[in-house]
């Protein structure tokens, strides 16, 4: 009976894994040969094959790099949200939790609008900036807290920070036109027009975090049974804590400077991998990325195409329908408390 | 119970820890001299001893004119929003068990919002839908927007009763849903509305009368009491759902009560002064470290979440004199203040 049990879960996780890798499989597929440009499939795997036979630079100076960046953004913030919810122990708890995203918005909503930096990699080193100093911040409150061992600190001094940085947001766009011109459309999230020249720092950033996080897993694990059994475990939280935080910043800091803060992917794709692999974070990282990675990109499709050529940006788009599918997801599974 | 006194009222309990009753009455006195301050505070001069002798109804013309149209309706609708927001808030965060869950996660923020943007942009754009929503006012398509939105929420989270975890994610992707609609909204729209759509969104008591007063004054006659009666049966289901039915909660019937209190409380303030969000989330986590019980006192988190509110409105009115929405002021001063509260070391924090 045991043995059988055994094999039936061993068959969903196959099936899991299966299903996921063919959707990611389309999804490329489909962000390779659709857009506002209208190439044919034929055309696009002529320019694939031979980059010197691309028409006007439609695959490899577009799609190619808007397809990467998808695929980093994505899964980065998938990633980023297993190790969110695993340090706080909080369903509710997204990347964005400990001041990154509000840090990298004031960030570049004073440096690129407001004083008019604005080219890419001026945006992505704001974005970094502001997503470190946030982040540092929030951990030495919690530090000061003298209570490493509970993560609600944690997750409260993350709220408080990111609505201050906010309300100064606020007020920096509502004082200054200009900026809420550039900063309404930025906030939104999107892949457009992104070109290959930011995707190699942000590439670094992103691989390191992701590496820790993976370092992380194991400490992730034992936190889940509760601070006190981890450090009976051996774990040495201060050093769980801070390994836990730089993947969170990293990863996070490199997905909010190539695409904007998009917060929908962090807070749910770990909920859907959960579901599908189980608590296990060795297992749980990679698949929640691969869910992150599938939906932005799909998603960006989807904007690209129902939008004709004013397209809809891929935030839009990832609320709307990825919102849909959570709701019906949430209504047909019993979801993993944390 | 030892260490407890209270009231019993036979439906309304109120039994209390010596320390939050004095936290309580000391959030009281402060929202007192908050009170007078924001009368007090004005371009034209009055003493405190004025303003007293105007509300107690001794005062000259000119005075009561000042007291009764000009300040008091702009004090009374910060200390309301405060009220609600702040009830609303203790309730969703200790129904959830969950100190990160504001009203946002029934849904009822992000459909106001939706519904008032919507209004905003596409009634200023001409467009005849648009025209006749921005005809029933902003407040009034908010707060439908709103309690529409909370609805369907608690409708998607119904399968055999609702689970508050369940709740929480489907509110998740409710307001996603929601905030997508909004972006795409603000994206499109001119300029103008854009500016418009943001000040409503940060929050702002500009413009508020006392037609946007009384609707709060009878939601919180009718939701405090119903508030305070649920009290005990929060505590017990700190211990989960089960333990609830065994000690003999009816625990949807509970949640269902809770629920409601905290949606209409919120789209109440909404209606008035915008999705102030940030209330909701620091005065029960205030009030709670205040007054140091496991879960956010009910009646503490009210009065901080008014204190908070009215001090913000009205030190933006005396330090900067021009409108500064009072959505800014309330993060600029409740966030640092809530950092201080959880970096003194000597509060050891619950989950």
């Amino acid at each position: 009976m045991a043995s059988s049990a055994l094999t039936a879960v061993r068959v969903v996780r196959v099936n899991a894994t299966l299903s996921l890798g063919v959707a990611l499989l389309v999804v490329i597929l489909a962000s390779l040969a659709l857009g506002s440009n209208p190439i044919s499939p034929a055309q696009v795997v002529q320019a694939l094959v031979d980059p010197t036979n691309d028409p006007d630079g439609v695959v490899w100076g577009s799609r190619v790099p808007r397809t990467l960046l998808g695929l980093l953004v994505g899964f980065c913030l998938g990633v980023a949200g297993v190790v969110m919810q695993g340090q706080t122990g909080n369903p509710l708890a997204d990347p964005g939790l400990f001041g990154v995203s509000s840090g990298a918005s004031l960030a570049v909503v004073l440096g690129a609008f407001v004083l008019g930096h604005n080219s890419m990699s001026a945006a992505l080193f704001l974005a970094m900036i502001g997503a470190l100093v946030a982040s540092v911040g929030v951990f030495a409150i919690a530090t000061l807290s003298r209570d490493l061992a509970n993560p609600v600190p944690l997750a409260i001094a993350g709220t408080a920070v990111s609505a201050l940085l906010n309300a100064v947001i606020s007020f920096l766009v509502l004082t200054n036109q200009s900026s809420l011109e550039a900063y309404r459309v930025w906030v939104v999230g999107s892949l457009s027009g992104r070109g290959l020249d930011g995707l190699p720092p942000a590439l670094l950033v992103a691989a390191v975090g992701l590496a820790l996080a993976l370092v992380n897993a194991r400490s992730l694990n034992s936190l889940t049974l509760g601070t006190e059994l981890a450090q009976g475990l051996g774990e040495t939280l201060w050093r769980a804590r801070l390994v836990g935080l730089a993947a969170i910043t990293l990863t996070t800091a490199s997905a909010v400077a190539l695409a904007g803060p998009i917060g929908f992917i962090g807070l749910t794709a770990p909920h859907i991998a959960r579901a599908i692999v189980g608590g296990n974070h060795f297992r749980l990282l990679p698949a929640s990325g691969l869910i992150g990675a599938i939906t932005l990109l799909g998603c960006d499709v989807v904007g690209r195409v129902i939008g004709g050529q004013a397209e809809v940006p891929v935030g839009v788009v990832l609320a709307v329908l990825g919102g849909v599918a959570f709701v019906a997801i949430v209504r047909r599974t019993k979801l993993a408390a944390l | 119970m030892s260490g407890r006194q209270g009231v019993d009222l036979g439906v309304i309990a109120l039994p209390w820890r010596a320390r939050e009753f004095y936290v309580t009455l000391a959030c009281l006195a402060v929202l007192l001299a908050a009170f007078t301050f924001g009368l007090v505070a004005g371009s034209s001069r009055m003493g405190v001893g004025d303003v007293w002798a105007t509300l107690l109804g001794s005062g000259t013309r000119s005075f009561e004119f000042i007291v009764f149209e000009l300040r008091l309706p702009r004090v009374s609708a910060a200390i309301g929003v405060g009220l609600c927001l702040g009830l609303a808030g203790a309730l969703t965060q200790t129904f959830s068990r969950n100190p990160l869950a504001t009203p946002d996660i029934l849904g009822v923020t992000s459909g106001a919002s939706a519904g008032a943007v919507t209004a905003i942009v596409i009634g200023g754009g001409g467009y005849s839908v648009g025209a006749s929503l921005l005809g029933f006012g902003i407040p009034v398509v908010a707060t439908a927007g709103g309690l529409i939105a909370a609805a369907i929420v608690y409708g998607l989270s119904w399968r055999q009763g609702v689970d508050s975890f369940r709740l929480i994610l489907i509110g998740i992707g409710a307001t996603a849903i929601l905030g997508g609609l909004v972006n795409y909204l603000l994206v499109r729209a001119q300029l103008t509305q854009v500016t418009a759509a943001t000040q409503w969104m940060v929050g702002s008591l500009s413009g508020v009368s006392w037609a946007s007063v009384w609707p709060m004054v009878v939601v919180l006659a009718v939701m405090l009491p119903l508030a305070l009666s649920q009290s005990a049966p929060l505590t017990i289901n700190q211990l989960g759902d089960e333990f609830s039915t065994a000690l003999g909660v009816a625990v949807q019937r509970h949640r269902l009560l809770v629920i409601v209190a905290a949606v209409v409380l919120t789209s109440a303030a909404v209606s008035a002064a915008g999705p102030v969000e940030f209330v909701a989330f620091v005065a029960p986590q205030v009030a709670r470290r205040l007054a140091r019980t496991p879960r956010p006192p009910l009646l503490a988190s009210a009065l901080v979440g008014a204190a908070l509110v009215l001090l913000a409105d009205v030190s933006a009115r005396v330090a900067f004199g021009t409108e500064i929405p009072v959505g800014i002021v309330t993060a600029l001063i409740g966030a640092p203040y809530l950092i201080w509260l959880i970096t003194r070391p000597n509060l050891k924090e619950r989950a």
